[in-house]
């Protein structure tokens, strides 16, 4: 582990909605260009963790964030941090597909516009480099100025990973992705978030235990806001060091 | 055995009147429309589009100047008060829903909604009107538009915050600012919940009476010019519908009948819209 | 997870809030590994502060006019209506005449009409829509629902214009000639209550204008009680049936009950609604400032209906003044009730949220 560059380093950091601890000293590194799984039971703070990496809780004012958090070795958690670069830098997808209400092609476009100022063919060019990231440009390379809530549940994730994608972020968050599809669609990202850590560091929360043995290189186990247990997947789900995580693997995994 | 006899009877009576209050109200709209329709078609012609209100003892002429005006005005009032009320929607949704402006603002909204609009037209008498010396289309413009904003704030908000939270956080996750969120994200996804307060808005203001009787008053001639006295479709009904020449008051017949499907009409255009836009 | 950020508040204060981020400065000692820094990209960043702090300002200027609209219209009314207040004083209220070549006014005669028509659109609108909400939410079929709702609700969509014409030239001469007759010689014959139904049968009057406001109030009470009749809990309802209640039992002894503060906040929402409703009251009840008998069939004017009449041929000064006066009267009565519906509904509200 030691030979991998890190991208993304929690240290000493903790997390508060109010009053309520829900993160405490977490200590995390993450590797680049590799697949991290956050796993857990409901509650554990596998989601809230996730979502302080592109410090989305900076829209609830009642949130906070201490300690570091480091991004390329630069702390993100002060207020000098532009958060549309950090967001362009850090990309997410969500739990259920949220396409927004315009067509496929301004889905995808929306967000790029938003970092950078492409001419018509380079935009045209960037969105299909990212649909066909997304494994989806064939299926709708016809209807590009449809609406974008037209398509089906799977679809409408790819749409949502493609559009995270054609940011260019160094980092896709995905929290989820795949709670709300059937096995087949399940089986497409699954096989698209393979493909995709060759160019970016994922981190994904699921509660699928067969998911994240099947897709991820390391995992991190949490327990009512700690980190019990880090290490390499194959290493965690075959002999966890923790009784704890042992526990939870056998009760869920199997 | 006495004791359930009592129980049903009592259960069937009530029952029963429920029924009788719904053919009660319904009676009401379907006398309503009936008379509307029966009165207004035979008055209906060419010349109710084309020609003047006339003059006294006249037996010639239409509501064209008043149509024209009643158009204006509600199309100006509609282009005033409907930005204006967006953006104050927005403000409740998006930025001031726990803040004590935010709130005050909610409570304030919502007695306006309500409240009597003869009164607006007082207000507006009092700041317009006396200060120009004159009657206007403009005075009454901004009448109407004070009906259209708590309409569309209302309508506004709600449709916002029906808006998952998830899609806005899916718009923050790019980096884009809040503004950007709102305007192409959270506004398009509740698009069509505004545009059915918009309809709502136009159809109540496109009846309005009172609010227009010391603003914008009437004119009997042809004018579309904003800063005089202007006619409208309600005013000159409530003029002829009080006098009783027939000719006039068949008139005002036709002007009831077309008032009463416009507004009828723009209510079902937005509801099925909105049935429609959420459908899927 | 359980603690889900949807219920820690929504999106509001949410990207400019600054505050959160007190704490991690000072700590940058960062590598710059990629030559890109996350810090505000210069001037452009600062720009972009710039515009989306400018939009909310704009949001909330234009939210604060809101604010200043009602207490503009107070304001002005007070104004206009100062020389009224300084020559009649409290008098005003209790001052029968109402007397414009002798500009002597007072404003028991519209304000009697106001609160008489509005009892008496609240006694009929009332029981009606009970029973239309109850016909909603109970009996009515599934697919009947909406349309009948919807036609109830295109009541209140009807312009009050179209009221008025219609109270005036078809509804008033049926009542004069059918139904006044009718209540004259059963309801008038009454001890007491009979005053209130006799005299000449002219149809339009006190009675007549109250009977269309009723109509004109009911979609907005019935609308009320059908939504606050559908947050009773389905499960206390169901035990209720289970005990073998019969619909009506469940009605009247527990959704009735449990919804009660939403009941009363509608009835007042009608209410206000009836107190400030002005041109189908105008055309109807008659516009005669005397009032020589009790009788509901006599013609009366209401504070609307005096001013939708006077306003526009009044000469400035203490005419004026007196209309303006009426007018700020029937705006502080209508903010009254209406501001004690939204006290009722609220409670309702609040009643649910503590439940749930």
């Amino acid at each position: 582990m030691s030979t991998l560059t890190s991208q993304i380093e929690f240290k000493n950091f903790d997390f508060y909605y109010g009053k309520y601890h829900a993160l405490k000293s977490i200590n995390l590194s993450l590797a680049k260009r590799k697949v991290t799984a956050f796993i857990g039971p409901s509650g554990c703070g596998k989601s809230t963790l996730l979502r302080t990496i592109n410090r989305m809780y900076d829209l609830y004012p009642e949130q906070k964030a201490e300690g570091e958090l480091l991004l390329d070795g630069q702390n993100i958690l002060g207020r000098e941090v532009d958060l549309s670069v950090l967001r362009a830098k850090v990309g997410m997808v969500f739990q259920k597909p949220t396409p927004f209400p315009m067509s496929i092609y301004d889905n995808i476009a929306f967000g790029v516009r938003l970092h950078e100022k492409l001419s018509k063919a380079e935009m045209d060019e960037r969105v299909e480099w990212a649909l066909r990231k997304a494994a989806l440009w064939d299926e709708v390379k016809d209807k590009l100025y449809k609406s974008g809530m037209g398509l089906s549940g799977g679809q409408q994730q790819r749409l949502c990973i493609a559009r995270g994608v054609a940011v260019k972020p160094e980092v896709l968050l995905l929290d989820e992705p795949t709670s709300a599809l059937d096995p087949i669609s399940t089986m497409r990202i699954e096989e698209l978030i393979n493909e995709l850590k060759n160019e970016f560091t994922i981190v994904i929360v699921t509660h699928n235990m067969q998911q994240a043995a099947r897709i991820s290189d390391y995992t991190a186990y949490m327990y009512l806001g700690e980190l019990i247990e880090f290490g390499e997947t194959d290493q965690i789900f075959v002999k966890p060091e923790k009784k704890q995580t042992e526990d939870y693997i056998t009760g869920r995994f199997g | 055995m006495q004791l359930r006899a009592k129980r049903k009877f009592v259960n069937r009576l009530a029952l029963a009147l429920a029924m009788a209050a719904m053919l009660f109200g319904l009676f009401w709209l379907v006398w309503i429309l009936f008379t509307v329709v029966k009165l207004g078609v035979a008055s209906l012609s060419l010349d109710l589009f084309l020609k003047m209100t006339p003059p006294p003892g006249s037996t010639e002429g239409g509501l064209a100047n008043a149509l024209v005006g009643s158009g204006m005005l509600v199309v100006l009032g509609t282009f005033v008060g409907a930005p204006l009320g967006i953006l104050v929607g927005v403000y409740l949704a998006e930025y001031g829903q726990h803040a004590w402006l935010g709130k005050v603002t909610r409570y304030v909204n919502d007695l306006l909604l309500s409240a009597p609009s003869i009164v607006i037209g007082l207000f507006v008498y009092a700041i317009v009107v006396a200060r120009m010396g004159h009657f206007s289309g403009w005075a009454g413009v901004v009448a109407l538009s004070l009906i259209v904003i708590p309409v569309v704030v209302r309508t506004t908000e709600n449709m916002l915050l029906l808006v998952p939270n998830t899609l806005r956080e899916a718009a923050y996750a790019l980096g884009a600012p809040k503004r950007t969120v709102i305007m192409w994200v959270t506004l398009r996804a509740a698009k069509a919940g505004v545009v059915t307060g918009l309809l709502l808005a136009v159809a109540r203001i496109a009846g309005e009476t009172a609010p227009l009787l010391f603003t914008s008053l009437s004119n009997q001639f042809w004018s579309v010019d904003m800063n005089a006295p202007m006619a409208s479709l309600p005013k000159v009904i409530f003029d002829f519908a009080m006098n009783p020449d027939p000719f006039l008051q068949k008139l005002a017949w036709g002007g009831v009948l077309l008032i009463t499907f416009g507004v009828l009409i723009l209510n079902i255009v937005a509801r099925v819209f909105f049935r429609q836009q959420h459908s899927h | 997870m359980t603690i889900s950020v949807e219920s820690c508040g929504g999106a509001s204060g949410a990207a400019m809030a600054p505050d959160v981020s007190v704490m991690g400065e000072g700590v940058l000692k960062a590598p710059v590994q990629q030559g890109s820094s996350l810090r505000d990209r210069g001037a452009g960043g600062k720009r972009r502060d710039i515009l989306d702090l400018g939009f909310e300002w704009l949001t909330r200027s234009v939210a604060f006019l809101v604010l200043m609209v009602l207490v503009g219209i107070i304001v002005s009314l007070v104004v206009a209506a100062w020389p009224s207040i300084e020559a009649f004083g409290p008098k005003f209220l209790v001052t029968t005449e109402w007397n414009p070549p002798m500009e002597r006014f007072g404003a028991v005669i519209p304000m009697y009409g106001t609160i008489v028509t509005s009892l008496i659109a609240l006694l009929i609108a009332v029981p009606v829509s009970f029973g239309i909400a109850l016909f909603l939410t109970e009996l009515a079929p599934v697919w009947l629902r909406r349309p009948l709702g919807t036609a109830i609700e295109l009541l209140a969509a009807i312009p009050s214009i179209v009221y008025g014409m219609w109270g005036l030239l078809v509804f008033a001469p049926f009542f004069g000639e059918k139904v006044q007759p009718l209540l004259a010689v059963t309801l008038g014959k009454l001890p007491v209550v009979g005053k209130l139904f006799q005299g000449p049968a002219m149809g339009i009057g006190l009675l007549a204008a109250g009977i269309i406001l009723a109509i004109m109030i009911i979609p907005f009470i019935a609308s009320v009680m059908r939504d606050v009749f559908a947050v009773t809990p389905v499960m206390v309802k169901e035990s209720a049936y289970g005990l073998g209640c019969t619909t009506w039992e469940v009605v009247w002894n527990v959704v009735l009950p449990h919804s009660k503060a939403g009941v009363v906040g509608g009835v007042m929402l009608g209410l206000g609604r009836a107190l400030g409703e002005t041109m189908a009251v105008t055309f109807i009840i008659g516009n005669t400032n005397f009032l020589s008998s009790p009788s509901l069939f006599m013609p009366g004017n209401s504070i609307t209906s005096a001013l939708a009449n006077e306003f526009g041929e009044a000469s400035p000064g203490l005419h004026t003044a007196a209309l303006m006066e009426l007018g700020l009267l029937l705006f502080v009565i209508t903010l009254a009730v209406l501001m004690l519906s939204k006290f009722f509904l609220a409670r309702l509200a609040r009643g649910e949220g503590g439940k749930s």
